[in-house]
């Protein structure tokens, strides 16, 4: 019987393609896209103020609302608080996995593997957390600073605008400090993949050529591994984009986009115009892809 | 001296303990097609790699027309190179791939355009410009990698096992076009291979490389007729080794000698041996026809092999493949056998 099976499907392999890719299919259209879709759906639909009512007609007024001054600010916030903790992910992470990828003998890389992911083992609330005893007024940095006689300099640090406050902990400089720690192993992982996979021969051919180092580099191991970049900057862009729980606990308590849609949809059910704030990062992503692929990010792919 | 294209005085390069290439000397010609001959791990691809650059020797000098380069980085050398794997930039096309040397030396835009085109139509792949190297066959990706490496008109060209991945008829048109462009650019090649018919096809002179030491350097005529070692008698062509016991009943010396395959022929039990040729007897243990030829493996009387090639003018494989279990004679003309010196060095099998 089973093998009568076997031999039916090795005659008809479509068949059994079909049979393998259908349930993931049917679980990634039903619970991804199918709820992509209805956040779109719901996005159009409005809230009525007084009842406090979904109201199930299609208008554009919850997006007229998302444009309001107050939320755009709350976008513009979020977005170059996504860029900088990038940026800063970017640099830290490039250097890293080159020295992984390039130099490191196997078993340090290995233990350079283990150290970058550790981190992803335990709790995330724990993690960030822990960053208010570093943080604090009277924290492990503040101490540090302390210790070797340049307060000064924090709180001169502190005094500036936008990116000071009372203590590290409430300014948004904590925020990305704590981001730009939680998200890192996301942005080291692809562009040490992407690295890995550029052979040595190019980068020695490169030079060969004619090119020094940084020409090399610029001209040959960066736009190689700029898939692992694009990738890496995703995951922390979309992640931090979408994140709730940093601005609440770090920061003084102006809005990101993930605390808003937390308020609008937890606190006073709004969820069309919670449903809206979602779009936004969606929108964001998209330009940054369509960005990334005119300077021609996927072109080695 | 002075004319030396490259020179390599007592280099010697460690990897960790291992002693990759040990005191080579070596010289290779102004405007000569070289080539490194070795079994893997005889330090031939290391000795291109310190020619190059990518390597730098752990003791000795090398010099590049007389300049020491041994501290030189690679951008900074006179010389390019065609890697084994080609290393064609994946998101460049082969126009950009080919003009890349050109582009870091800030030739303008239109200039590089023209050269590329010249070099494309030298390597014969006209109008290949736009495509990416995944859409080319391995020969056309090599023809691109010798394009892009004779763009900057390099006072030499390292060829680092370039037709390795290439198919038989493929490899042997490419041996004969690399010549040809060799002549027609007459700057000095230096190729790196294992594959001695390769290097007897192309050469003006060959180096044997074995352990890290240079074994022999002669042109393709005195490597092969009078090897040097018996290293170099067992690794370019077949070559029958003998010593000792079996030695002295034959030539009534125990020195060793060797004596190529084809130089052997076999005769019948009984046929005499003449004054001016050698003879022994044995016993066809395998024939192996091959078409163009028939390998004997012979087994002497007094004990060991002796292979033997015959071309196959007239006889056909029914014929040859009769002569298996036969008992017969073999005999060749003294002068073709080679007296090797005792280097330790042994041939591999």
């Amino acid at each position: 019987m089973l093998n009568r099976l076997s031999n039916f499907l090795y005659r008809r392999p479509r068949v059994l393609l079909a049979l393998l890719i259908l349930p993931p299919l049917i679980w990634f259209v039903v619970v991804y896209l199918g709820a992509l879709a209805a956040m779109l759906l719901n996005s159009f639909y409005s809230l009525n103020g007084f009842t406090g009512q979904v109201v199930h007609q299609f208008t554009l007024n919850t997006y007229a609302k998302l444009l309001q001054p107050t939320n755009l600010q709350i976008f513009w916030r979020t977005t170059t608080m996504a860029i900088s903790v990038t940026l800063a992910c970017i640099l830290i992470a490039f250097p890293l996995s080159y020295y992984m990828a390039r130099f490191a003998p196997p078993r340090l890389k290995t233990f350079m593997y283990l150290a970058v992911t550790l981190p992803l083992w335990s709790s995330y609330v724990v993690r960030v957390y822990s960053w208010q005893l570093l943080l604090a007024q009277e924290g492990v940095v503040s101490w540090l600073f302390h210790l070797i006689h340049i307060d000064g300099l924090l709180d001169a640090y502190l005094q500036l605008p936008v990116v000071g406050g009372t203590s590290l902990s409430v300014s948004s400089t904590g925020i990305f400090l704590v981001f730009v720690y939680i998200w890192l192993p996301y942005m080291i992982l692809p562009i040490q993949t992407a690295l890995e996979r550029v052979p040595k021969s190019l980068v020695e051919a490169s030079g060969d050529l004619g090119a020094k180092p940084a020409q090399t580099f610029w001209n040959v191991i960066l736009p190689l591994a700029l898939p692992g970049v694009v990738a890496g900057s995703i995951f922390t862009f979309s992640l931090t984009l979408g994140d709730f729980i940093v601005p609440s606990l770090f920061g003084n308590s102006s809005f990101f986009i993930g605390k808003a849609v937390l308020t609008y949809q937890g606190t006073s059910g709004n969820i069309p115009l919670a449903a809206a704030f979602t779009m936004g990062p969606i929108v964001i992503m998209i330009v940054y892809l369509l960005i990334a692929r005119k300077l021609g990010a996927f072109d080695a792919l | 001296m002075t004319d030396a294209a490259i020179r390599f005085e007592n280099v010697t390069r460690h990897f960790a303990d291992v002693k990759a290439v040990d005191g080579v000397t070596l010289e290779i010609r102004d405007a000569e097609f070289f080539s490194m001959l070795g079994p893997s791990g005889s330090g031939k691809t290391t000795c291109l790699r310190m020619i190059a650059g990518f390597d730098r020797p752990s003791a000795g000098h090398i010099y590049l027309y007389g300049q020491d380069v041994s501290d030189l980085p690679p951008y900074e050398r006179p010389v390019n190179t065609v890697f084994q794997d080609y290393a064609l930039f994946p998101h460049m096309n082969v126009e950009e791939n080919i003009a890349y040397g050109l582009m870091i030396k800030k030739v303008a835009k239109a200039d590089r355009v023209k050269r590329a085109q010249e070099m494309l139509e030298l390597v014969r792949l006209p109008g290949y410009g736009p495509r990416r190297p995944t859409q080319l066959s391995g020969g056309q990706r090599q023809r691109v990698a010798l394009a892009r490496a004779l763009i900057n008109h390099p006072r030499v060209l390292l060829l680092d096992e370039p037709l390795g991945a290439l198919d038989l008829k493929l490899r042997q048109q490419m041996q004969v076009e690399l010549k040809n462009i060799q002549k027609q650019v007459g700057i000095t090649f230096v190729f790196v291979t294992h594959d001695q018919e390769e290097a007897l096809t192309m050469s003006d002179r060959i180096g044997v490389f074995s352990g890290g030491k240079v074994e022999q350097v002669g042109s393709p005529a005195e490597v092969y007729e009078h090897p040097a070692t018996p290293f170099v008698a067992g690794f370019v062509g077949t070559s029958n080794l003998i010593e000792g016991e079996m030695a002295r009943r034959i030539t009534g010396s125990p020195s060793r000698f060797s004596i190529r395959p084809e130089k052997i022929h076999i005769v019948e039990r009984n046929a005499p041996i003449d004054e001016s040729s050698f003879g022994a007897d044995g016993r066809v243990r395998d024939v192996i026809y091959l078409g163009l030829y028939t390998r004997y493996l012979v087994e002497l009387d007094g004990g060991g092999d002796l292979v033997v090639v015959e071309q196959n003018l007239k006889s056909t494989s029914m014929d040859v493949l009769r002569a298996k279990g036969r008992q017969v004679r073999l005999k060749w003309l003294k002068e073709h056998v080679r007296y090797v010196g005792a280097r330790d060095a042994e041939p591999p099998v």
